[in-house]
């Protein structure tokens, strides 16, 4: 078996530790007093804005920023771009803890999370929140078989390893088209508050919108992940791979810019986006960072460095994650009486799992050859 | 059997609070409730606008959102036309909080096992009719029970009768497609926090023209991504002479076989 050696070792933990323990004794402090307490007792929310930071980032942000999964494995094995293989794992890897950390956000937000298997049994398939349970419950299943193989490889299970090889191209295409629906229900679910999301997020083309910025976020994903991971585990850019994957999502970014803009044009007029107010501050910097990585592009489209290419995917990355919070809570907040604004421990909460996903990410790669070496990989690929 | 309504014109209201009253009684509902507020303490309040008097309450819609929005289906509309919860269904989303177009559901914040608490369109037998709580005890007639469509009539002809007491427009006719309680004022209805944005047909259609496109998305994006990755892959096949020209016509049959 090729995975001898597991996968890379982590020696940064001397910056990692100190942190990681304050975060974590905290989180298990605040985890007892959320379900000991209740929600209010940890949350700012109130009856006026029931949705908060666990909603809007955890889940929203959450599922946005895990679209690299269903991107990158639709490259690979549905179009067939071989050379993108090698930053294949660590993709399907951090996808899979996404919707794992997305799962158990969701367990702290709802109000009793051990009721949450009900959307099993007891269907309403007019609920939006229904559907997006669903999708979320099948591409989590999806995901984890799509890493099976790696544990399979560690464990020498070959088989085993067979047979699932067998499933790969049906579990990709599930993947895409479980992504497809729930990335853009999440949008579908703002679709109910006419008047109460402000209009400058507020449009029926909102699943649409959804979409298209996942997919661009899911590129962008991909490119800091090699960036991170490099950083860790003293590893060696794919530079040439992570360069085409940049100009990936440059145009997903001008195919979303070109609908959301029009979009926002036709239902508020481009130039009423300045009106000064909360809601104004929060769109322009939303629309800033998703037009910042086109700017660079146009402006370093002869020599794409690295450090540009960071940036442009970082800033695409803030720009999801701002929309998603504008969406879930700025935009909602004029409704709500302005009444909400996240407590430390809903910070802290969020930190918390943050923390955890990067640990377990980080135990993997330690453990299971996620970054197999290109010698290792020829090997172990050989098995199909 | 058909929809009955709530009629609550609010000119005839004296501001006494009985129904409130009545209402954490019948209801068993903790004491001291928020005057000014809907909380999981009170499902009902009597405000003031100027020289007005008027309640806030669930308006338990014809075509509910917060039916439509929840996930477990914790919501019902009864044949009677009251919008029932079922705290066991529950799952703690909070989606009817953030759906529901007149903002009713309060939440537990405060428990470690919350539910949701709303009016519960509490139908009394007495005297041989129906009334709630709050109808029963009301010592104007303000608020009275009543089949819907009787009590559409009621309102319009008092409309009609003293155009100068009411602006003319009876809330909840259509308004989030209809709902069991009617209101009517003698004050625009915007001045008493009444949406009068609200879309005139059943709030669930807005979510559901995006769902029911479902299974057609799933069907089509199925064999759109299928026959792509058979296509390229057969082609790469093709290039990298893997398979032979006699293999080719033997092969795609037992392909199309798998499908």
């Amino acid at each position: 078996m090729s995975s001898a050696s597991g996968g890379l070792s982590f020696d940064r933990p001397r910056l990692w530790m100190p942190v990681g323990m304050v975060i974590f004794l905290l989180g298990l402090v605040l985890t007892f007093q959320r379900f000991y307490f209740g929600l209010g007792a940890v949350t700012n929310l109130t009856d006026r804005q029931p949705w908060g930071l666990w909603v809007g980032f955890d889940v929203l942000c959450g599922v946005a920023l895990a679209a690299g999964g269903f991107v990158l494995t639709g490259i690979v094995h549905l179009l067939n771009f071989e050379r993108y293989k090698s930053v294949l794992r660590p993709t399907v890897l951090s996808a899979f803890l996404g919707y794992i950390l997305v799962s158990v956000g969701l367990l702290y937000d709802l109000g009793k999370p051990w009721n949450i298997w009900h959307a099993m049994i007891m269907w309403n398939p007019h609920s939006v929140m229904f559907e997006v349970a669903w999708c979320v419950m099948l591409y989590s299943t999806v995901l984890a078989l799509e890493f099976s193989p790696i544990v399979l490889e560690k464990l020498g299970q070959d088989k085993a390893l067979r047979v699932m090889r067998a499933f790969t191209l049906p579990l990709v295409i599930a993947g895409i088209l479980l992504s497809t629906l729930h990335q853009s229900s999440l949008g579908t679910v703002f679709l109910i508050v006419p008047g109460k999301l402000h209009p400058f997020w507020y449009t029926n083309l909102l699943p649409i919108h959804f979409f298209l910025s996942a997919v661009s976020v899911g590129f962008a994903m991909v490119i800091l992940e090699s960036f991170v991971s490099g950083w860790l585990f003293r590893k060696s850019l794919e530079t040439r791979v992570i360069a085409d994957l940049g100009q990936f999502m440059v145009v997903a970014l001008m195919l979303y810019l070109i609908v959301r803009l029009q979009d926002l044009n036709f239902k508020v007029g481009l130039l009423n986006i300045f009106d000064g107010s909360i809601e104004s501050w929060f769109l322009v910097s939303e629309l800033s960072l998703f037009l910042l990585p086109l700017l660079l592009v146009f402006l370093f489209r002869n020599r794409m460095k690295a450090g540009v290419l960071a940036i442009s995917a970082a800033s695409t990355m803030g720009a999801v994650v701002l929309n998603r919070l504008n969406v879930g809570i700025v935009g909602m907040a004029r409704s709500g009486g302005f009444s909400y604004f996240p407590s430390w421990r809903e910070f802290a909460l969020s930190l918390f799992l943050v923390t955890g996903g990067v640990t377990v990410f980080i135990l993997c790669v330690k453990y299971l050859p996620i970054f197999p070496e290109s010698g290792q990989e020829a090997i172990s690929e050989k098995v199909e | 059997m058909e929809t009955l309504g709530m009629l609550i014109d609010f000119t005839e209201c004296i501001g006494c609070g009985e129904c409130v009253k009545a209402c954490q009684q019948f209801n068993s509902l903790p004491p001291n409730p928020d005057p000014e507020h809907l909380s999981d303490r009170n499902y009902t309040v009597v405000l003031r606008y100027e020289e007005q008097y008027y309640r806030k309450l669930c308006m338990h819609c014809q075509d509910p959102t917060c039916a439509s929005v929840c996930p477990v289906g914790a919501f019902t509309k009864t044949e009677q036309g009251r919008v029932l919860y079922n705290a066991d269904k529950c799952m703690g989303c909070r989606y009817c909080m953030m759906a529901c177009p007149f903002g009713v559901p309060r939440y537990q914040w405060s428990k470690a096992i919350p539910v949701i608490k709303k009016c519960v369109f509490c139908i009394h037998e007495v005297n041989g009719g129906k009334e709630t709580a709050c109808s029963w005890v009301c010592p104007m007639g303000a608020t009275r029970l009543g089949r819907r469509h009787h009590l559409l009539d009621i309102a319009w002809s008092r409309i009609r009768r003293h155009p100068d007491r009411y602006v003319p427009y009876v809330y909840g006719e259509n308004d989030a497609g209809g709902t069991s309680v009617l209101l009517l004022s003698g004050v625009p209805f915007e001045q008493l926090g009444y949406r009068m944005d609200l879309p005139q047909g059943p709030m669930p259609q807005l979510t559901w023209q995006v769902l029911s496109k479902i299974p057609s998305i799933v069907l089509t994006g199925g064999v759109l991504l299928g026959g792509l990755s058979w296509i390229i892959n057969r082609r790469i096949q093709i290039e990298t002479g893997d398979l032979k020209e006699n293999e080719l016509a033997g092969d795609k049959e037992k392909e199309v076989g798998d499908e």
